[in-house]
């Protein structure tokens, strides 16, 4: 017995080693003398990025929590009107790139847009007197991010509502305890896991975004990354604030999970789930209805109708063969990588559970932490060991087989989906995660006992329970690889273009027009996983 | 568990020899920091031409110039081309780059749009210069880029984000000209008369302007061309509420940056790469950039396109553009240090 575990361990260190050698790279430039462009930064911007990022942070959290939370909990618990619609339409923000939505709600609500204008013709004025809320600004980013990343704190709380046995609530109903008093004392610290989740990469994703940032005019700690790449071309220190940021990640992780302490968050899954879920009626109905309508609306309806105006003109003259090209190699891609992910995932989670051993739990938690990681670091600190060990290969091949291996992983899909990765491992990490913590150990012992080994465990007991947080692990990843933008640009191989890449070249030109139709796609091919999988979780809970 | 070795090995191998040689087929691999759209019709035409099969990559400079100089002796990159001069010479500097500039070349192409030494050629040029709102300014109370800090300007400014490349650049020839504490002063005078925080593109700057934000506004020339000649009703109205002044032409000129190209020292299709920048230098090549994209043809006799035309010829600064590489990480510093954010 002891044999096998740690025959499973070493395989699970050395996959999690070999998949965050980025983050070795980037750690080894740690140990490198600190040069004056810190000094620099310190006395001038550092304060100022730290401070818009905390602030960023603050009101991220706030917006997910208030979008996402109430939204899970009616969708997973009562029937009202539009429920089997809005259960899925909930999750398409989520295809909305940042930046992108950046882009529309600038060209809505700038000065120039067309609802300024339209106050100004209803008031008469042509001053710039009539007051309204700068969007390119701190608060315009905040509810940007909110707008777009509540989808994660959403589908990982629906996932948990709807899991949560039915008994527990029962039995708090039957104490006398009121609904709301049910949701919060017992359906909310039951879901906590699985919303901080949510919240955690939703957290992890604002941190890293350079784009919306940037275009509102708001230095965060990744801007700072950024510009002394960019701007010094200094590597070194770029690393070196690369791991100062997710220091800061590893230490906001640590702080949640000991004020967990040792709460379990276990509910038994053998008793069967109620079918019928209580009907909502009058202005309940109504207002359940609005309340999941709006983020839809802000999120998805608004900016999509913005980008369709964009692309109404041009769609004629850019649709063409070149156009489904890019389509389809968006869609293999994040397709593929979203399998590959969640089988890695699968096999960490599984390992550190059948474990339980603090070395093995410390190495998946580093092997999720790539998310933090700006895309254009994570794309660096790829590039150099695989252009490193190609080099070592060729020079040893020329010397002992007198021929040239050239670069054989460098500018590869390979090289791309392999930085893919690692920067969402995290997310199915999560979600795959959160979905494990809810089953009981006892149903391992109990499968242990009765001669199962791992394997049967796995395929005939944890997958069929985890299908739902397998499903939500698949969509995250797919429609996060389908947007995902500097490490594509950076790594992706010669003539290879998707369309997150056509999309930015199109707005980073400033021609918001053309970059309509490629956004419009990303979202239009992020939708179809999600109305499909949605739609098989949901028969799993209707 | 068990991991065949051999199989490993003849897998490896197999990969190994089926890998492609640049160098047999007739082809050229691109590294491109200009955007596909602006790239790909050229070659294009020129793989129609020539009949050599044109690769490519777009990415970010920096990001290229990382990969090039990881990639090594193996690099497959034949040609970069950068959308500033600073980045050709980090390039250059970083040693990634060879002499491959024809006498053809320097004989087409002024001196202080290509490398002394050979390593670089600019492909087109273009200006930043001041625009200002027809029916709030006239052009007779604007001067030199200097002049932008004069107390009058209080506020009316509009100007992007010290991240900008062409911000940089342009801070970067304020030091080449006027030495540290004097570009110091000028941008702390700047930035006392900006008339919001920086944010958005140059494009948005000219808006701001037409809406009435602010009354002055610094961008790239190519901006304003692409508004005005725009498919949307609101940009092209925007862009003809204001003019164009162009700054410093009693002195030294108004401030350039060139769109560039050298080929790498890794390339295997040396040959093909000359082709390729010599087709790009051509008559052909350089109108379209005129045409398509309203930037300067850095050769002579190259016919513009009308907007072009309209804004008339100016003096330009004539300053090696090496030395805005070279400058790029001070004028950085000053517009930190000086709040410009």
């Amino acid at each position: 017995m002891t044999k096998r575990i740690n025959r499973w361990s070493i395989l699970t260190t050395l996959i999690a080693l070999l998949l965050t050698v980025p983050l070795w790279v980037l750690v080894s430039f740690v140990f490198e003398p600190t040069n004056d462009n810190w000094a620099h930064l310190s006395d001038t911007l550092l304060p100022e990025y730290i401070i818009n990022s905390l602030w960023l942070m603050l009101g991220v959290t706030i917006g997910t929590l208030l979008l996402g939370i109430p939204t899970a909990w009616l969708i997973s618990q009562y029937h009202f009107w539009g429920r089997s619609i809005l259960h899925w339409a909930l999750l398409l923000p989520m295809a909305m790139p940042a930046y992108i939505i950046a882009y529309t709600y600038t060209g809505l609500l700038e000065f120039e847009g067309p609802v300024q204008s339209a106050l100004r013709t209803v008031f008469e004025t042509h001053t710039v007197n009539l007051w309204f809320p700068e969007i390119r600004s701190l608060g315009g980013a905040i509810v940007m991010f909110s707008l777009v990343l509540y989808p994660y704190v959403y589908l990982l709380a629906r996932t948990s509502f709807a899991n949560q046995s039915q008994s527990v609530m029962h039995a708090s109903r039957t104490l006398g305890a009121g609904p709301y008093k049910t949701f919060f004392k017992v359906a909310l610290p039951i879901a906590r896991p699985a919303i901080i989740a949510g919240l955690t990469l939703a957290l992890m994703e604002t941190l890293a975004d350079f784009g919306t940032v940037q275009h509102f005019g708001v230095p965060t700690f990744t801007t700072g990354i950024y510009r002394t790449w960019t701007g010094f071309g200094d590597t070194t220190t770029t690393a070196q604030l690369s791991i100062l940021l997710l220091v800061f990640v590893t230490v906001l992780m640590a702080i949640e999970f000991w004020s967990r302490k040792k709460a379990q968050y276990f509910t038994g899954h053998n008793q069967p789930l109620n079918k019928t879920l209580p009907t909502l009626t009058g202005h309940q109905n109504l207002l359940a209805f609005f309340v999941c309508l709006l983020p839809i609306l802000f999120g998805f309806v608004v900016p999509a109708l913005q980008l369709l105006d964009w692309s109404i003109n041009v769609a004629s003259t850019q649709l063409n063969s070149e156009f489904f090209a890019l389509v389809w190699n968006s869609f293999s891609l994040a397709f593929i990588t979203a399998l590959i992910t969640i089988t890695i995932a699968l096999l960490l989670l599984y390992v550190k559970r059948a474990q339980q051993h603090a070395f093995i739990d410390n190495t998946v938690r580093v092997a999720g932490l790539g998310y933090a990681i700006p895309g254009v670091v994570i794309a660096v600190a790829v590039m150099i060991p695989f252009a490193w060990l190609d080099n070592t290969v060729d020079s040893w091949a020329r010397t002992h087989l007198d021929i040239s291996t050239g670069l054989l992983l460098s500018g590869t899909l390979f090289a791309l989906v392999f930085a893919y990765c690692f920067r969402f491992l995290s997310v199915a990490l999560q979600s795959v995660g959160s979905g494990l913590s809810q089953i009981k150990p006892s149903m391992d012992e109990s499968a242990k006992t009765l001669g199962a080994n791992n394997w049967t465990l796995l395929k005939r007991i944890h997958i069929p329970l985890l299908s739902s947080s397998l499903i939500t692990a698949f969509i995250l990843v797919f429609v996060e690889v389908l947007k995902e933008l500097p490490t594509t640009l950076i790594l992706r191989p010669f003539n290879f273009n998707t369309l997150s890449v056509r999309a930015y070249e199109m707005a980073a030109d400033e021609r918001l027009a053309d970059a309509g139709l490629p956004a419009l796609l990303i979202v239009i091919t992020g939708l179809i996983p999600v109305i499909i999988l949605s739609k098989l979780i949901g028969k799993r809970h209707a | 568990m068990k991991i065949n070795l051999k199989t490993v090995g003849a897998f490896l191998l197999m990969g190994a020899i089926s890998f492609p040689v640049y160098a047999d087929l007739e082809e050229v691999n691109v590294y491109s920091a200009r955007k596909e759209q602006l790239i790909k019709p050229l070659l294009t035409d020129f793989t129609k031409i020539t009949g050599i099969k044109v690769n490519l990559i777009t990415s970010k400079a920096d990001a290229l110039l990382k990969r090039l100089e990881s990639e090594g002796i193996n690099s497959p990159a034949d040609i970069l081309i950068t959308t500033d001069a600073g980045r050709l010479h980090r390039a250059k500097e970083a040693g990634v780059l060879q002499v491959s500039l024809t006498d053809k070349m320097k004989e087409r192409v002024p001196e202080h749009l290509r490398d002394a030494d050979g390593y670089w050629v600019g492909l087109t040029t273009r200006s930043r210069m001041i625009v200002y709102a027809k029916d709030r300014v006239k052009p007779s109370e604007l001067s030199t880029y200097e002049a932008l800090t004069d107390s009058k300007w209080k506020k009316r400014i509009c100007i992007r984000s010290s991240n900008n490349i062409y911000n940089q650049s342009l801070v970067a020839s304020m030091i080449a000209h006027k030495g540290k504490e004097a570009t110091e002063e000028w941008v702390e005078g700047l930035v006392e008369n900006m008339a919001r925080k920086p944010k958005g593109g140059d494009r948005d700057q000219i808006k701001a302007v037409a809406a009435g934000q602010c009354d002055i506004a610094v961008v790239n020339t190519y901006y304003l061309g692409q508004m005005l000649n725009s498919n949307d009703p609101k940009q092209v109205k925007a862009a003809q509420q204001v003019a164009v002044f162009w700054p410093n032409q009693s002195d030294r000129g108004a401030h350039i940056n060139v769109s560039g190209i050298a080929v790498t020292k890794a390339a295997k299709n040396k040959k093909n790469a000359v082709k390729l920048i010599e087709y790009l230098l051509s008559n052909d090549a350089q109108t379209w950039y005129a045409k398509t994209n309203n930037e300067y043809p850095v050769i002579a006799g190259a016919p513009w396109s009308d907007t072009l035309k309209n804004w008339g010829t100016f003096h330009s600064d004539a300053l090696n553009l090496t030395q805005l590489g070279n400058l790029n990480s001070e004028a950085i510093r000053i517009m930190d240090r000086a709040g410009w954010r």
